[in-house]
């Protein structure tokens, strides 16, 4: 993935299927596809007839060496370029395709892994970080992981099938608003004592990843570090749902 | 408005200039701190992007795509040291 391999790539929508009420989980074939690294992200771009062009950030679910690309995308009110990728884009439609992107917030699974890593995900940031927890369960050895998924409601979760297949990596879901019927505790609000219950402690160093809108990273990543987590470990991506 | 990051900025950075922007490191003009890119706050709007330190929030840089060209302004930054990938 070095930059010289970016470049604008067609995709064609295999398949679409509502991933919650308000999020489309799409299928792309890329047949240019350099491949997908765990975490990274594309940029989708929309071309209208008179020559306007918007394009927007996503991150990749799949991972892999594949031409097949996967995305869950969430629909913003109001938005320029998700509500058309949710609604209205359909199978066997072309759209513009630009990555994978990023190095920063990605996990390569050939790299030797000393420490624990742990992944934490506010909504629809779930989804670079199940990447990396497939990339993980792909391979026999490797780090621990743990996964700390804070979500309004059942009804909102990305991935609940497969988060309740992973073998490798161990699942803790929060739930915001909304309790699963018979959970038995009502909806929390993630706090950092329920941070640093649910997650590695500092004393073994673990890698954390973190994804969500801005001030849940910003709550997050925060409270890691007032939890004695080195800043260093602690990677993020921030996401604020441009329109 | 609420900001994002630097990760949001690989691909502007990679098709215009061939740098992979999440992975470079920069240094703030304003109060000398360095920091991996990927961490800068970043403002996203029709208009372009502006990139701001995240511990003083002062100016690191604009980018703006038009229709033939695209404006980088890097003039917040004392330097950026970009890895060879």
């Amino acid at each position: 993935m070095t930059p010289s391999r970016v470049r604008w790539h067609l995709g064609r929508v295999l398949s679409r299927q509502f991933e919650t009420e308000a999020a489309i989980r799409l299928e792309l074939d890329v047949p240019t596809w350099p491949g997908n690294v765990a975490g990274a992200h594309l940029d989708i771009r929309l071309t209208a007839p008179d020559g306007y062009q918007a394009s927007r950030s996503y991150s990749l679910a799949s991972s892999g060496e594949s031409t097949r690309v996967v995305l869950v995308i969430q629909e913003l009110p109001g938005g320029e370029v998700s509500p058309f990728l949710v609604r209205q884009l359909a199978e066997g439609e072309e759209v513009e395709v630009q990555g994978p992107l990023g190095r920063f917030f990605v996990w390569i699974p050939a790299e030797p892994e000393q420490s624990p890593v742990q992944l934490i995900a506010g909504g629809s940031g779930v989804v670079p970080l199940f990447s990396m927890a497939s990339a993980r369960e792909r391979e026999p050895k490797g780090a621990d992981f743990r996964l700390l998924y804070s979500v309004r409601s059942p009804r909102d979760e990305f991935f609940a099938d497969e988060l309740a297949e992973l073998s490798r990596t161990i699942v803790e879901i929060v739930h915001t608003r909304e309790s699963a019927p018979g959970a038995g505790r009502p909806p929390r609000r993630l706090t950092r004592e329920a941070l640093a219950a649910s997650t590695f402690p500092a004393s073994l160093s673990p890698r954390i990843f973190v994804c969500g809108p801005t001030p849940f990273v910003e709550a997050v990543a925060g409270w890691l570090v007032e939890l004695g987590h080195d800043p260093a470990q602690i990677r993020t991506e921030r996401f604020g749902g441009s329109p | 408005m609420t900001h994002v990051d630097g990760n949001a900025l690989a691909g502007a950075f990679a098709t215009t200039l061939g740098i992979e922007i999440t992975v470079t490191v920069g240094r703030c003009r304003s109060c000398g701190s360095s920091f991996n890119l990927a961490c800068a706050h970043v403002f996203i709007t029709a208009m372009g992007a502006v990139m701001r330190c995240g511990h003083c929030q002062a100016v690191l840089g604009v980018i703006v795509r038009g229709f033939r060209e695209t404006l980088v302004n890097l003039s917040g930054l004392d330097y950026i040291r970009v890895p060879h990938l």
